[in-house]
């Protein structure tokens, strides 16, 4: 690519690309703003000729669908939180602390890292009715509240901490717990929000185990009641869009908020794992 | 006064035990629970009644292999796999090679550009998907029809559901790879290039004898990725086709849940989840071995 054409046609190529890739989301915005029946005239109009609110209207009147979007978010905050606690303490804990059988217990855990999540998740279905946790909120929490991946990424990060920083704080009479909430925990923020933003997009954007454990609409998350609507209404596409668009909206205001930071941390977890 | 040298069980096991707890409760234990599992006739009765399941060896196992219906989620899985991950793994190399070029203005716009797939919901996309693929009023036919090409009933059409499916996939996850990508690029060292202009190098030549050879750790990281997300084809067919047309779509894991929790054999699916396993990791195994013979 030199000289001056050979710079336009790479904007060129990049700008098109860009545009096809935001196709599909832009319809799908577009769609969800066009009266029942719009997009379904020929030719496929690509933006709405009124725009209309109701859909949105439906989705939160007659189809009661704010009560998914509580259970996505009641999920994906209480998850995140619990998650990222655990698995830096854990992390660190591999990373920095001397204990009787260390590498043993990581080494398993690196075994288990391997293992793809399907596997347990018919014991696990099992398990939890036993508990009485089938077609509960908890019950849908339950595979996102610690990690070996997370645990893995936070230990990788930790072992960069100077082992003076620590010793000196020993120096001065501090608890190892106090030390990993009052020295560890800042040093390692950067890892912390990579995870939390992780994590939050897994269980918010995750379908086989709520598909699984929850079987009571009122419990549904949103993209369970989003496949949910399909059988009744997908004839319905402006109203179905409407629903897509709730529900990636979340995810999307989060990422673009801290795009910067998951973009290095996606970076950083490659290079280093 | 405590030194380094010291040892410091009792706070380790303190931060530890939180996670081990869960993960073995949660996590390890099902795991272990659904090999026995898979070697017992777990019904819905014995849903309802333990006592009814019977031992039955590798009885699942030798039941899955010889049915017809297995080898047809086998297969789909394996061309959703073998075709998928050549296609999506060159998606992504060419997005990095675009966004990572010097005389590109805004990069860091079009990396979130092209990540934003990445982070929306599956089955959301899935489903604008299903409309964007709609024989008459879907925008792909529409555009193809308009540049003079020939259309299809994409998800109708048992010769082209996978693909159609593969290309949502293949949107969907290129952007996460070009990250990955881009940060092996930055870790080649400028000086190879000044090195390679010295020399009188093309363009084909740095990238075959330079670029290629110093992405090898981020193409390891991604192939092995992208086979075992791709193993794991799922919501995309449950929510566009519902394995259809003629089953052309039917995965594995939607094999595990149609048997676990459609028709709630539970012995036979963990069986089958054993079976994916195994493929996984065998397949993971051969990539990294033939990757160490090749850097040899």
């Amino acid at each position: 690519m030199r000289g001056r054409g050979g710079v336009a046609l790479l904007h060129a190529a990049v700008i098109a690309a860009a545009l096809l890739t935001l196709t599909p989301l832009v319809w799908m915005v577009s769609a969800s703003l066009m009266p029942a029946g719009e997009s379904t005239t020929l030719p496929p109009p690509f933006f709405p000729r009124h725009v209309t609110f109701a859909h949105y209207v439906e989705l939160f009147t007659r189809l009661d669908l704010g009560r998914s979007v509580f259970n996505s978010t009641a999920i994906a905050l209480v998850t995140t939180l619990v998650s990222v606690l655990i698995n830096s303490m854990a992390g660190y804990a591999f990373a920095k602390l001397r204990f009787r059988g260390r590498d043993r217990v990581f080494g398993i855990l690196l075994v288990a890292l391997v293992i793809p999540s399907q596997v347990g998740m018919l014991p696990l279905f099992l398990e939890l009715k036993v508990l009485h946790l089938v077609n509960t909120l908890p019950g849908a929490m339950i595979p996102y509240l610690s990690s070996v991946f997370g645990i893995f990424m936070v230990r990788q990060y930790a072992l960069s901490i100077p082992n003076d920083l620590l010793d000196a704080a020993r120096l001065d009479g501090a608890s190892e717990l106090r030390i990993f909430w009052h020295v560890v925990l800042p040093v390692i923020q950067p890892i912390l929000v990579t995870q939390g933003i992780f994590n939050l997009l897994t269980s918010w954007n995750d379908f086989l185990w709520p598909l699984i454990v929850l079987s009571d609409e009122r419990n549904f998350t949103l993209p369970l009641a989003l496949a949910n609507l399909m059988g009744e209404h997908v004839q319905d596409i402006e109203l179905m869009m409407a629903g897509a668009v709730l529900t990636v909206l979340p995810v999307l205001i989060v990422f673009l908020a801290l795009q910067r930071l998951y973009i290095r941390g996606v970076m950083m977890g490659s290079t280093k794992g | 006064m405590r030194g380094s040298g010291e040892r410091q069980d009792g706070a380790a096991w303190v931060l530890v035990s939180p996670a081990l707890l869960l993960i073995g409760v949660f996590f390890v234990l099902p795991v272990i629970a659904g090999f026995l599992l898979s070697l017992t006739d777990f019904d819905i009765y014995a849903i309802g009644d333990p006592r009814v399941m019977r031992v039955v060896g590798l009885g699942n196992y030798h039941q899955i292999l010889t049915d017809g219906d297995f080898w047809i989620a086998f297969r789909n899985t394996m061309v959703y796999v073998v075709l998928g991950v050549p296609l999506s793994v060159a998606a992504s190399l060419g997005a990095a090679l675009l966004v990572n070029a010097q005389r590109l203005r805004a990069k860091g716009l079009f990396r979130v550009v092209f990540f934003t797939p990445v982070v929306t919901t599956l089955v959301a996309v899935a489903i604008v998907w299903r409309y964007l693929y709609h024989p008459k009023f879907g925008l792909l036919n529409w555009g193809l029809s308009h540049l003079g090409l020939p259309t299809a009933d994409w998800l109708g059409d048992p010769h082209w559901a996978m693909p159609a499916i593969l290309l949502l996939s293949v949107w969907k996850n290129f952007g996460y790879n070009m990250l990955i990508f881009v940060a092996g690029l930055q870790s080649v060292p400028q000086e190879l290039y000044e090195a390679a202009d010295l020399d009188g190098a093309g363009a084909w030549q740095r990238f075959r004898h330079i670029t290629l050879p110093g992405l090898r750790p981020a193409m390891l990281f991604v192939t092995v990725m992208t086979v075992l997300g791709n193993f794991q084809l799922f919501a995309e067919p449950y929510v566009m086709t519902q394995g259809g047309p003629l089953r052309s779509t039917v995965s594995l894991v939607m094999l595990m849940y149609e048997q676990g929790f459609r028709w709630w054999r539970m012995g036979r699916a963990a069986a089958i989840a054993f079976v994916l396993f195994a493929l996984m990791l065998g397949a993971t195994l051969l990539q990294i071995r033939t990757q160490r013979e090749r850097s040899t």
